[in-house]
This record gives C-alpha cells, sequence and structure tokens, in this order.
C-alpha cells in the first residue's frame, strides 16, 4: 500500500510543478532579508524597493528567455496580453484572470487566486492582509522589468482587496 | 517545458539574491553565511514536502539518508546527484553534479573566488536533516564555477539528535 502512494506520488511530480515550492521558498526567504534590510519610510508603510529591484533584475532576464521563439509583437496591447497569458501561466501556473485598460497607457491585470497569496487567506480571513503587500512588491518588479526589456517604461503598483486575489496596475510612461 | 521555466524562474531569483547580498555585504564570507542561513530556514520546511511527497519512514542508515538525499534532489531540482567516495566508516559521502540548475546562466568574477555561490545547498541539507534528528556538516569539496570538472558536495554524519523534552515535562 504503503509502495504503491510512493509510486503515485513521485511519478505526478515529474510533470513540471517538482520545484514550485522551491521558488515559494526562496521567495518568502528573500522576503524576509529584505525586511530586515529595510525600515519603515514616513507614512509608516514597508520599504520594498529593494524586493522590487531583485524582481526588475530577474523580470528583465526572464523575458529575454519566455520570448526567445515568439514572433515580434504588433503593439504595446499585444506585449500586455503577453504577459497575462503565456508569461503570467509559465511563472505562476494560470493566466490573469481579468485585463482593463483605459487605452492611455494605464492596465489592471487581475489574478484572483496569486501564487504567492494563495497559501496566505481567504476572503474571509484578514488576518493576514496587513503583511500581504510583501509578497507582492517581487512580482511588481517582476513586471516593471520585462516590461522594460521589450521597450514599455512604467511604473507598477499592486493593490488586494481580498486575499488571495490582487491586481497590478501598471502605468506606462510616455516620453 | 513549463518545467523548464520553472527552474529558470527559481535559477535567476538565486541569481538576483546573490547580486543582492554582494552588493549589501562587504565581506564575501558573510555573503556565504547569509545564503546558508537562507538555505537552512528553506531546508526546515522542504522536508515536509519532502516527507509528504514521498511518503518515506525514518533512515535505517546513513546510506539510506544519501540515497533519500539523492531523491530529494530529483523532486526537487530534477537533478540527480551521483553518490561517491564513501569513507571506510561510511559516514562521510560525497554528492557529484554534473549539472546544477542552480549555476545554469552564471559566471564567477575574480573578485569573487571566495563566494560559495551555491552555498544555500548545504543550509537546505543541515536543516532538513536537523528535523529528522540528524546533525550533518557539508561543504564544497569541487565547484564547477572554479573550473572543477564536476560539483562536489561533501556530507557527513555529525550525530544523532535527541528528542527534546518539552520544558517542565522532566
Amino acid at each position: 500500500m504503503r509502495q504503491q502512494l510512493i509510486d503515485t506520488k513521485v511519478s505526478s511530480h515529474t510533470s513540471g510543478e517538482a520545484d514550485e515550492c522551491l521558488f515559494e521558498y526562496l521567495h518568502a526567504e528573500i522576503v524576509n532579508y529584505a525586511l530586515s534590510k529595510s525600515c519603515k519610510n514616513k507614512e509608516g508603510e514597508e520599504e520594498l524597493s529593494g524586493l522590487e529591484w531583485m524582481g526588475f533584475s530577474v523580470g528583465y532576464r526572464i523575458i529575454e528567455r519566455l520570448t526567445r521563439e515568439w514572433n515580434r509583437f504588433k503593439d504595446e496591447l499585444d506585449m500586455i496580453k503577453f504577459i497575462c497569458t503565456d508569461f503570467w501561466s509559465s511563472l505562476y501556473h494560470k493566466q490573469i484572470d481579468n485585463l482593463r485598460t483605459n487605452h492611455h497607457g494605464v492596465y489592471v491585470l487581475q489574478d484572483n487566486s496569486f501564487r504567492l497569496l494563495n497559501k496566505v487567506g481567504t476572503n474571509s480571513n484578514k488576518q493576514y492582509l496587513q503583511e500581504s503587500p510583501r509578497l507582492l512588491a517581487f512580482t511588481c518588479g517582476l513586471l516593471r522589468g520585462s516590461l522594460a526589456n521589450l521597450g514599455i517604461i512604467s511604473t507598477v503598483n499592486a493593490e488586494i482587496s481580498t486575499l488571495p486575489s490582487c491586481k497590478f496596475h501598471v502605468q506606462v510612461q510616455r516620453i | 517545458n513549463n518545467k523548464l521555466q520553472n527552474s529558470e524562474l527559481f535559477t535567476l531569483t538565486y541569481g538576483a539574491l546573490v547580486a543582492q547580498l554582494l552588493k549589501d555585504y562587504e565581506n564575501v564570507e558573510d555573503v556565504n553565511k547569509q545564503l546558508e542561513r537562507m538555505g537552512y530556514n528553506m531546508g526546515i520546511r522542504l522536508i515536509e514536502d519532502f516527507l509528504a511527497r514521498t511518503g518515506s519512514g525514518r533512515c535505517y542508515d546513513f546510506r539510506d539518508t544519501a540515497e533519500k538525499i539523492q531523491t530529494g534532489f530529483k523532486i526537487f531540482l530534477g537533478i540527480t546527484p551521483t553518490i561517491t567516495n564513501w569513507s571506510a566508516a561510511g559516514d562521510e559521502f560525497s554528492l557529484c553534479f554534473e549539472t546544477n540548475p542552480l549555476t545554469e546562466f552564471v559566471e564567477l568574477p575574480d573578485h569573487c573566488l571566495n563566494l560559495k555561490y551555491c552555498n544555500i545547498l548545504i543550509g537546505v541539507l543541515r536543516g532538513a536533516c536537523e528535523m529528522v534528528q540528524m546533525e550533518i556538516a557539508c561543504w564544497f569539496v569541487q565547484d564547477q564555477l572554479k573550473n572543477d570538472n564536476v560539483t562536489e558536495l561533501r556530507v557527513k554524519f555529525i550525530k544523532r539528535l535527541e528528542d527534546a523534552i518539552p520544558a517542565g515535562e522532566d
């Protein structure tokens, strides 16, 4: 009985989710480290720019790997769509659930069950809501870095209203 | 395909972390220590995933431990290091890595010769073993980033840890 259990468990993890928790634990350590180095700013918010910066440098590199065999993008919206679909599913195992734009450089990407939040709480549980933004700073940087390497200069903010859903606001800077 | 990108996310994130640590600390030794400490924190959590996924019980002996560590690398990093160079007493062995996802896109600049880039692995192994009442020591003997042919990680059994009695119940 036990032997059988071992076989099915191991084989189901050769499919690609094998190292999923590895990234999550590493991310948790990076968040801890960044928090230990940071102090609160004037508004009493945690200073998360170190995390954001690490995310940026990862995003800047990873987008090159992910777009390697991809056709040239038509326009900005095309790139954002790529981010919402292929990019998101290869990093976070699902696509963005909702994309909104005002067609003037503001995009809102909504993920209803964000991978780095979905073990933290459900919408009935607000216990960790206050600490949750620190789990998004890295991903904000990741988005900004990826877009930067595609030629889009932007600022990216995240917003959480109910766990584990979150929204990323991308504001493209026009020159 | 997905898996490849998955480990790339891990690899590149780890790289960004090492770069940040090198920026934050003047001393490379401090970076090594910090990496090991983070690995330790990951290891004490990873062991639970390992036990839950494999359903394995306690190790019979250190050879059994070696095989389970090897399985761990297979599960989490998708690589199978070879187990070699057993000491006569059976309390020391080496894990040899021909490929190492952690160093996939990495070259060490000259001023980082003392950097143990993969030191996080040492912490992970130590933390994971400690959670199953085993104290081990490990260190790198060879490193592909320093132009060795393989990366060799030496693992040594130190002692069994006894169950601690909760305070006030002795």
